[in-house]
């Protein structure tokens, strides 16, 4: 049991890094985007296409770091995944979005519009890499360590634990101390009085958008590199994902992360007594009782 | 002085009007108070004044720059600030980022500005670190005329400040707008509380079914025996 909570903990984490991105973007502009799955999956992706790719042409050496399963490749991919995917985010609301949103499209339409992008960005990977699972180093033995209460953990697994760590520490201090990272709590707060205020609501929007999107990358190459690599893993996040941002109160990126670590760790433990396939299920059933029984989730006002 | 001048404003959320050819004058350093029953367009005018309503007709000039149809942060910028009845606070930020976003267009230093928003509501100093959301109304109240205070305006533009509050809060409130108008700074004050706006008014604008009814100075109208009967209650 502890180690199932270990293991929910990784996948929660991850889960908490794409929940806070579409509770930020839902905060601010009150629509579900059912495209931010694919961001993950975009995000593997293209951490692919740098590790077998671009940076195995320009010669970066393919050793790995120790007993964990990557090496420098990764560690460049990373970045400058969350940078594409930041942009491919920023694009999508240029192109679609902003367009709707100045046409006074509601919110059912905007969330329609983006399952359509969805769709897109997941063909586009299934036209370029196929619909097999893949791996960012096929192949490798990835032993576990024995940590106390017997739990088996991999090097990689504690590894993705910091990274994310990391990642909402750094965006808390944006979020805390920067002028941008304050303005934009106050449009997520009020947006008719952050224009009011002077704020470049706009821009406020694209970073937004590149956080958001940024912030999916880095969770799908983080479960790219725990897991496999897989045109619908993303897409099968999505229901996890909002789970998640409901739980822990639309909005709230503090409640995101914790809202992802609960539906992770009720995923995992839930596979002591369900087939691991209800996994699904499990974060869809908390998420319909959330919205029963406290629909603002637990931080939420009533 | 005439700092703010707005003049046969034709306005409306939809096609239908809600204001006809109003017109309002503002001297440096006064207080203008405007009255009128419910669905009067008082608010309408302000939000038309701020640039978030696009006038169909008519004209808002500051001093002598036509600022007509110019988006709200471009007005902010000239030296004009508004306080929305509702909402008009961040209420998830502590109550020094709500000054913070109030000077969001400044790039100097403003911790002196800081400092005397705070002078002026000593009671928020105490709490600088509390979240919005958690104070009671009337210090809601004050942190939405702080925030807009940030910006130094020359003009402040207040809807029904006293909206919602005790009636031991609204005295407080009345205060507050008292000590700002002593610092130079002149304001429209939109007000269902009639009576107690025209008091401090230098001069007050009664407003009707979205028309200029009347205009004269604030005592004036205080003594006019049709003003008190129909917008005074008796």
């Amino acid at each position: 049991m502890a180690e199932l909570i270990v293991y929910g903990i990784v996948l929660g984490s991850i889960i908490s890094l794409g929940a806070i991105g579409l509770s930020l973007v839902y905060g601010i502009l009150r629509f579900a985007n059912f495209a931010h799955g694919d961001f993950l999956t975009a995000g593997a992706y293209v951490a692919l296409f740098m590790v077998t790719g671009v940076l195995s042409w320009i010669g970066i050496p393919d050793n790995t770091f120790g007993s964990l399963s990557f090496g420098w490749r990764m560690v460049i991919a990373f970045p400058i995944s969350m940078v594409v995917v930041g942009c491919v985010a920023i694009a999508l609301d240029r192109i679609l979005y902003r367009k709707l949103r100045q046409k006074g499209s509601g919110a059912v339409m905007l969330a329609m519009s983006s399952l359509g992008a969805a769709f897109i960005i997941r063909m586009i990977i299934l036209i370029i890499w196929g619909a097999d699972s893949l791996f960012y180093r096929p192949g490798l033995m990835r032993p576990a360590l024995e940590v106390p209460l017997g739990i088996k953990i991999r090097p990689d697994q504690i590894l993705i634990l910091f990274v994310v760590l990391f990642l909402v520490v750094l965006l808390h201090l944006f979020l805390k101390k920067t002028k941008m990272g304050k303005a934009m709590r106050a449009t997520a707060d009020n947006m008719e009085l952050a224009l009011i205020s002077g704020i470049n609501t706009e821009r406020i929007i694209i970073w937004t958008w590149g956080i958001g999107g940024a912030l999916a990358a880095a969770g799908g190459i983080l479960y790219g590199i725990d897991v496999q690599l897989h045109p619908y893993m993303g897409w099968n996040f999505l229901i996890p994902l909002f789970a998640a941002t409901i739980l822990g109160t639309i909005g709230n990126i503090y409640g995101a992360l914790i809202g992802g670590l609960t539906i992770g760790i009720a995923q995992q433990v839930s596979t002591a007594f369900l087939l691991p396939t209800y996994k699904l299920a499990v974060a869809f059933i908390i998420m319909i009782l959330i919205l029963l029984i406290r629909p603002k989730g637990i931080f939420g006002k009533e | 002085m005439i700092i703010l001048k707005a003049e046969d404003i034709t306005v409306g959320y939809t096609e239908v009007d809600i204001l006809h050819d109003v017109g309002i004058r503002v001297k440096s350093g006064e207080i203008v108070s405007i009255i009128g029953p419910n669905g009067a367009g008082k608010s309408t005018l302000l939000k038309t004044i701020f640039g978030i309503l696009k006038p169909r007709n008519g004209s808002v000039t500051l001093k002598d720059e036509d600022i007509t149809g110019l988006n709200p942060d471009k007005i902010a910028r000239k030296g004009i600030s508004y306080v929305p009845q509702v909402e008009n606070v961040f209420p998830s930020m502590t109550i020094q980022e709500n000054l913070e976003m109030g000077a969001f267009i400044r790039d100097d230093d403003y911790s002196q500005r800081i400092d005397e928003v705070y002078d002026l509501f000593t009671v928020l100093r105490e709490r600088k670190k509390q979240k919005v959301g958690h104070l009671s109304g009337g210090q809601r109240q004050m942190v939405a005329m702080g925030r807009a205070l940030m910006l130094d305006p020359q003009v402040l533009l207040l809807d029904e400040p006293s909206a919602g509050l005790a009636p031991v809060l609204v005295s407080d409130i009345f205060e507050k707008i008292m000590e700002i108008n002593a610092t130079g700074v002149a304001m429209i004050i939109v007000e269902q509380n009639a009576r107690e706006a025209l008091k401090m008014a230098h001069h007050g604008y009664v407003l009707a079914m979205g028309r200029n009814v009347l205009d004269d100075k604030g005592e004036a109208l205080l003594a006019n025996e049709e003003v008190g009967r129909l917008y005074l209650g008796g």
